[in-house]
């Protein structure tokens, strides 16, 4: 009962918009009005074929190699920096300024610097991507706390083991944080570096539909877009709850005192 | 102002004993902050002596530097001058045969691990096998009471039970030095008796020497064989008391011996005198 | 102190890598001559009407999602009926990303200042709204009870309980909308060419001053940090004002 209630109120309004979407479109003939209907079968027609092979899966693979290289090289920076009070106060203006440029003014710039090849469009992604995560590593590396650090040490945790027990689950919640962020510029990133400078890819597919006025094209290439971002967060979110577990339940016992 | 105690078990500055037989040895400890404003002198001159399986409490006034002089003797802190003796060896970081419960219980328990895994990691840490491990995990849960919440995270019990949880983990560890700071001042009075008792039961069956550091007078008569006075900071040892005291305490029984209202009294004598700014002669040449 | 001797350094190790040769001076010439190519844009009026364009579409857009939010958010958050009614379209809408609208936009407004609004306004909204959603269930059940019975009526009590206690999450949201929308300003004017910075560099990428298009990556940069900074102030500025009046409260 419980549960059919709770899809009762996740699904009523979905259904109500794209009940009310397809009334108000029904009687339209402009091509610039998408129909819920032709929609999901330009959908099916422009994304399942080859564009799978040719644009989308390789868009994926790139967004996904820049991502886990930004976490990788991320998290190991923060560690690094967030353990060296020296390192941290030298890199901290730098760091904070490379966050502040807006991540898409690297497109053009890594296109004189790589080229436009493939490994540009990742290195525009890991660029883009590694400052949440390199930043939010060190702020959660830093707010270790004292006497769980101590405690470790005079149980002798040190070096690997520390890391292993202490400073990565400790500074876990904030490292999710900048994961999340970094997912989102990412799928930003490698949308723009694909419509700036390629010729295949999403980005760019979806620029040619809009440019030759292929509009329910278009429309698709916009849901496909919006459907890999929810995917994303979904997944992202199922990861995090689980790897938080603790966290979360700690946030609950201390937000009920 | 004589306090009204002179018997020869009570003297001021701390019992040193002769060499090798100390299992902790606190020799001219001094240690002095540097911060900005200029050098603050928490601690200026300790000297104290722990006999192996003794149990002794360390009781201050507030400010007294109980919590600098713990942090020296732990190996967390290098002391300015002066040194740390573990078992004849001088302490340089913290030593394998040392563990530490602290007074944050909510804060020394790692709270992404399960209770039996805090009490376990540092087993895990020094190499133990695994099946010794888990004796070990066990055995300590059990002499805390707590066999039957292995699977919960620390921050689903209460306070209590917390610092039950990081008892066991010190006891785990087996250590031959038993440090705590002032482990029982944020329990609730009740909890706080049960601890007590459970500290002495823990004490009696492993041998343990322990440390016990705490700014209730009441508490450190009751548990200690012998009650260490620091003076108001920056500290020195302002008398060194033997608690003489049946070996078996209760809640009830103990507290109502005339022997504890009298030791109880003195201790919180010689606290006031310290807090006045009372110093004992023999420390004013040390400077 | 040490973080200017991390500025120093990184701008030397740029120096070097392009003045020894590590990396081409065509595509990255010495930090030197970028850092002069700025100081000349700051004298031009052509650099200053594209900061204004950007700033412009910045502002405009923050306000109105800001607006928009605070309404939307308070109005959501206050009811559990809408709360729960609206949770699986707002976490279905929330990650669809900004730039999926750029075609949108471009068949819609061309390349004008609306295009980026849009694109300003879509990212922000959710920013702040999330922030402001998350403030409203966090309001203490005691002060909303006490509040109901001396007998406020509910506008007052948003005004008096619900309000105070979003202010931190509201002030937050507006920050991150703050960043969020510099990048989407910029972003409009590189791919879609709407005016600003971000259609400058792209100008200048094209056009091969290369020393002039990293000047303006530097100025969007130094914007960057101006804003979070600014945004930081205003925020603690809100929240010092908050805490005390708490406080007084209390005592």
């Amino acid at each position: 009962m419980n549960a059919l209630k709770r899809f009762g109120y996740a699904i009523a309004l979905p259904v109500l918009l794209v009940g009310l979407w397809w009334a108000a479109s029904a009687g339209s003939t402009s091509i610039f009005v998408p129909r819920p209907a032709p929609l999901a079968a330009t959908f099916v027609q422009t994304w399942l074929g080859d564009r799978i092979l040719s644009d989308v899966l390789p868009s994926m693979g790139r967004l996904l190699a820049g991502v886990l290289a930004a976490i990788l090289l991320g998290v190991s920076g923060g560690l690094l920096i967030g353990s060296v009070r020296w390192l941290r106060e030298l890199t901290e203006p730098v760091l904070e300024f490379f966050r502040a440029i807006p991540p898409p003014v690297l497109v053009p710039v890594l296109m004189l610097l790589v080229g436009i090849t493939d490994s540009m469009k990742v290195a525009v992604i890991v660029s883009g991507c590694v400052w949440p995560v390199l930043l939010n590593t060190i702020e959660g590396v830093r707010a270790i706390d004292a006497v769980l650090s101590d405690s470790a040490r005079t149980y002798g945790i040190t070096g690997r083991a520390r890391v292993r027990y202490l400073v990565l689950p400790s500074a876990g919640p904030q490292i999710m944080a900048g994961i999340r962020q970094c997912l989102s510029i990412g799928l930003i990133l490698m949308v723009i570096s694909e419509m700036f400078a390629s010729s295949s890819g999403l980005g760019f597919t979806i620029v040619q539909f809009q440019r030759s006025f292929a509009i329910p094209e278009m429309w698709s290439g916009i849901v496909i877009l919006g459907l890999i971002g929810v995917a994303m967060s979904f997944i992202f979110q199922w990861t995090e709850r689980r790897v938080l577990r603790w966290y979360h339940g700690l946030r609950e016992v201390e937000n009920a005192a | 102002m004589q306090p009204e105690i002179t018997d020869p078990t009570t003297r001021a500055a701390g019992q040193a004993l002769p060499a090798g037989q100390a299992m902790l040895s606190v020799r001219g400890l001094k240690k002095v902050y540097q911060t900005d404003a200029g050098d603050i002198e928490a601690v200026r001159n300790l000297t104290f002596d722990l006999r192996p399986g003794e149990l002794a409490c360390l009781v201050g006034p507030s400010g007294s530097g109980k919590t600098t002089l713990l942090k020296c003797i732990s190996g967390l802190m290098a002391p300015t001058a002066g040194e740390v003796l573990l078992d004849g060896k001088p302490v340089a970081g913290p030593p394998k045969k040392m563990a530490v419960v602290f007074q944050e219980y909510g804060r020394s328990l790692f709270p992404w691990m399960r209770v039996r895994e805090n009490v376990e990691l540092p087993l895990k840490n020094q190499g133990v096998p695994k099946a010794e491990r888990a004796r070990l995990v066990e055995d300590a849960l059990e002499a805390v009471g707590l066999s039957h919440v292995p699977r919960s995270y620390p921050w689903q019990l209460s306070g209590g039970m917390q610092q039950r949880v990081a008892i066991a983990r010190a006891i785990a560890y087996q250590p031959e030095v038993l440090l705590m700071d002032e482990p029982f001042a944020a329990v609730d009075a009740q909890t706080r008796a049960d601890l007590e008792d459970l500290i002495r039961t823990v004490w009696k069956k492993l041998g343990v020497t322990v440390l016990f550091v705490t700014h209730d007078i009441d508490e450190s008569v009751y548990l200690g064989e012998r009650v260490i006075i620091l003076s108001s900071s920056p500290t020195v040892v302002q008398e060194d008391l033997t608690i003489d005291l049946p070996a078996d305490r209760d809640q009830l029984n103990t507290r109502a011996l005339p022997r504890f209202t009298e030791l109880r009294h003195h201790v919180y004598e010689q606290i006031q005198l310290a807090k006045k700014g009372h110093r004992p002669a023999a420390a004013s040449d040390t400077v | 102190m040490l973080g200017l001797t991390g500025v120093l350094g990184f701008l030397l190790m740029w120096e070097l890598s392009s003045r020894l040769g590590l990396v081409d001076p065509r595509f990255l010439p010495p930090a030197s001559e970028v850092v002069a190519a700025l100081v000349g844009d700051l004298g031009l009026g052509r650099f200053w009407v594209a900061v204004g364009q950007t700033m412009q579409a910045w502002a405009i857009g923050l306000a109105v999602s800001v607006v928009l939010a605070v309404v939307l958010g308070f109005m959501v958050g206050s009811s559990g009926f809408l709360r729960r009614v609206t949770n699986s379209t707002v976490e279905f809408l929330r990650p669809i990303p900004s730039v999926a609208l750029i075609p949108l936009a471009v068949l819609l407004f061309g390349v004008k200042i609306e295009s980026s609004l849009m694109l300003i306004i879509y990212a922000s909204f959710w920013q702040i709204f999330i922030q402001v959603l998350y403030g409203v269930a966090d309001v203490d059940n005691v002060a909303m009870q006490t509040a109901k019975s001396y007998g406020l009526n509910s506008l007052a009590r948003v005004r008096h309980v619900v309000f105070p206690t979003a202010l931190p999450y509201l002030m937050t949201g507006i920050r991150l909308a703050a960043a969020v929308a510099l990048i989407l300003a910029v972003t409009a004017g590189l791919v879609i060419g709407s005016p600003g910075l971000g259609r400058e560099i792209a100008l200048a990428q094209s056009g091969g001053a290369i020393s002039g298009m990293y000047a303006l990556v530097l100025a969007t940069g130094l914007i960057g940090v101006v804003i979070n900074l600014a945004m930081r102030q205003v925020e603690r500025r809100t929240l010092s004002w908050h805490s005390s009046v708490r406080s007084e409260a209390i005592a």
